[in-house]
């Protein structure tokens, strides 16, 4: 028996999300008495890889292979899947990350096992029971699903588990995986990532703006917001519906579900489609000149005023605050 | 082309949602269902790629006959036909084993369900039916073109995005920015009733998992009010008190 996590890189590092999905599932595995192991698949150095004993793998599988440096699904699938019978695995945790949900189903179906995809908590495993907390209804609501298959299959939401630093380093082991010729007839022609971007769906922080910006020529003081906070920015629908900001940006029912420590509503309404995307951040703060507004019923901290007075004053106020820290 | 588009039928995105028998079932009690707004997403770009009789687009749903307004708007939208296949939807791995039968035994050259469901949401069907199938599937894209039986995809990934190369048969989830939503006109929604529909039944397959409860996220306390001229206060709170910065 072992639980097994897949470690997924990004251009050969490790992310803050995948520290934390080490740490999770280290922890299911103290729950069943048994080891952690790691896959990697991909050019990742062995000090990247030793250093997930940090966070409790025990050994760290590696997979270096020219053809599979770029994710390819199907192929990744039957990995982590054959790594799974081979090591005895009776639960699978990865990150429900973009990647991650293109990967678990198939594992899923590979396994014939049960997934709880977009988990928050840790597993209740009692009398042969395992139920696992994950969110539904577009974060409206929370469901615990009971798997009941042989091997268990986790997808952890990023910022739901608290990064454990508990042990040392982990051994890394080659692993030659057995890869079907079927498997890789996606082909990866580019990959463009915004290196000074913080990603969204992990961020901690997050400056949100709506329709009150009333243009994108205004989102300037709200990029700077970010800046300064080291924050990723977001909006509500109809400010991406209008191509105001990228698609990608757009969170709520219909758009991206957020959990961060802090989420800054700047001109949002508060309309329940955007909400249930936001209501799992730890802190809300909401600025809108309208005190009626909902969004300040599901806020920490509000002001009341107009966003293009107190958006730079606050970024000010944070430069300060910054500058004495 | 021959394109099936999966589409479920879910709560509208006004919808308060609550539970009955302590918890264990969603109250569908004054709830309006529409079709997934992803999935309108995902039926205008078949019809799209079909456009000019360069193809034709089925549209399939597990569901019960509930969802058969459903089932049409999406015929009047501009889907040729379509199925239901008759049972609850009991969970991913059911639903996308269904739609994979069905696939089977029609050969599709592409497959296209939206990025989530809005009601369990998980993001799987896609996957799964291309597992069940053995062959490519993508996650949440964000652009599709069709040309010589092979896919050219953009696909999200954390801050930034992937640019990709298929071929058919595919399967995809599709996000924002893969088409508009198209609004069904009159001629629509009058053919829309002589569609065929077919209904076909479930096949086995055994179970993994079950939802067992459901809560909604615990009540957020008082808010506390700042003044507009005193932002200090904010970030004095937000370090002391909050301690997230
Ligand atoms: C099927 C469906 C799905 C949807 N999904 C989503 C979703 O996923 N995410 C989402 O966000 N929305 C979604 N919506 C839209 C949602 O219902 C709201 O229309 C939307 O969230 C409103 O965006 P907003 O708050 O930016 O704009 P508005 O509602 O127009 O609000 C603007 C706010 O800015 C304030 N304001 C104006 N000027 C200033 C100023 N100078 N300073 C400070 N405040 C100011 C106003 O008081 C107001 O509260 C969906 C709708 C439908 C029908
Ligand atoms: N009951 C269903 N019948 C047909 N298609 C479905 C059903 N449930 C989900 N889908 C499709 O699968 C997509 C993803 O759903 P999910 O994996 O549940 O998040 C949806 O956008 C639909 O395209």
């Amino acid at each position: 028996m072992s639980v097994l996590v897949y470690v997924e890189n990004a251009d050969g590092r490790f992310k803050k999300s995948i520290f934390e999905v080490v740490s999770y599932a280290k922890s299911v595995a103290d729950k069943l008495n048994t080891n952690l192991t790691a896959i990697s698949v991909g050019d990742v150095s062995n000090d990247e890889l030793s250093n997930l004993g940090k966070y409790g793998a025990a050994k760290v599988l590696k997979v270096s292979n020219e053809r599979l440096k770029t994710f390819v699904n199907q192929a990744y699938a039957s990995i982590i899947a054959d790594a799974a019978k081979r090591e005895n695995a009776t639960v699978v945790v990865l990150a429900n990350s973009f990647t991650g949900k293109g990967l678990a189903p198939r594992i899923a179906v590979k396994l014939q096992s049960g997934l709880a995809d977009s988990a928050v908590e840790l597993p209740e495993i009692d009398n042969g029971k395992f139920i696992v907390k994950k969110t539904a209804f577009s974060g409206k609501a929370f469901a615990h699903i009971e798997l009941t298959s042989e091997i268990k299959i986790i997808a952890l939401n990023p910022n739901s588990y608290q990064i454990n630093e508990v042990g040392g380093e982990a051994d890394v082991e080659d692993f030659q995986p057995q890869a079907n010729e079927s498997d890789f007839k996606t082909m990866v022609k580019e990959i463009v990532r915004a290196a000074d971007k913080v990603s969204l769906p992990e961020a901690e922080l997050v400056v949100s703006a709506g329709r009150g910006m009333k243009g994108p020529e205004n989102w300037g003081m709200i990029e700077e917001l970010a800046n300064v906070l080291g924050a990723a920015t977001a909006c509500s629908k109809p400010v991406s519906d209008a191509g105001w900001r990228p698609h990608e940006e757009h969170v709520g029912q219909t758009g991206i579900a957020v959990s961060p420590n802090l989420y800054i509503a700047i001109g949002i309404s508060g309309a329940i489609q955007h909400l249930a995307g936001v209501s799992s951040s730890k802190t809300i703060v909401v600025i809108n000149k309208d005190p009626e507004a909902p969004f300040f019923k599901v806020a920490d901290y509000g002001i009341v005023g107009d966003a293009f007075e107190i958006v730079p004053k606050l970024t000010e106020a944070i430069k300060a605050y910054k500058a004495h820290a | 082309m021959k394109v099936l588009v999966c589409v479920s039928n879910v709560p509208d995105t006004t919808t308060k949602i609550t539970f009955t028998d302590q918890n264990t079932q969603f109250n569908t009690a004054g709830v309006q269902f529409i079709l997934n707004p992803y999935d309108e997403i995902a039926l205008a770009r078949a019809i799209e790629l079909c456009e000019g009789g360069n193809g034709s687009v089925t549209v399939i749903n597990v569901g019960e006959a509930s969802s058969e307004p459903t089932i049409r708007k999406a015929l009047a939208i501009g889907a040729d036909d379509a199925v239901r296949v008759n049972s609850a939807p009991r969970d991913a791995y059911f639903v996308s084993y269904q739609i994979a039968q069905y696939a089977k035994e029609n050969n599709f050259d592409l497959i296209l369900t939206g990025r989530e469901s809005i009601d369990y949401n998980g993001s799987q069907v896609a996957a799964m039916i291309g597992e069940f199938l053995d062959i490519p599937s993508v996650s949440i894209i964000k652009k599709l073109d069709v040309s010589d039986n092979n896919a050219t995809i953009h696909r999200e990934i954390e801050g930034g995005k992937e640019m990709l190369s298929v071929p058919l048969p595919l399967v995809v989830s599709c996000a924002e920015g893969v088409a508009e939503p198209k609004i069904p006109n009159m001629r629509g929604i009058m053919s829309a009733r002589t569609k065929p529909l077919q209904v076909v039944e479930p096949k086995e397959i055994e179970k993994i998992s079950e939802f067992k409860s459901f809560e909604t996220p615990a009540p957020r306390g008082t808010v506390t009010m700042i003044d507009a001229g005193d932002t200090e206060k904010l970030v004095s709170l937000l370090h002391s008190e909050a301690k997230v910065i």
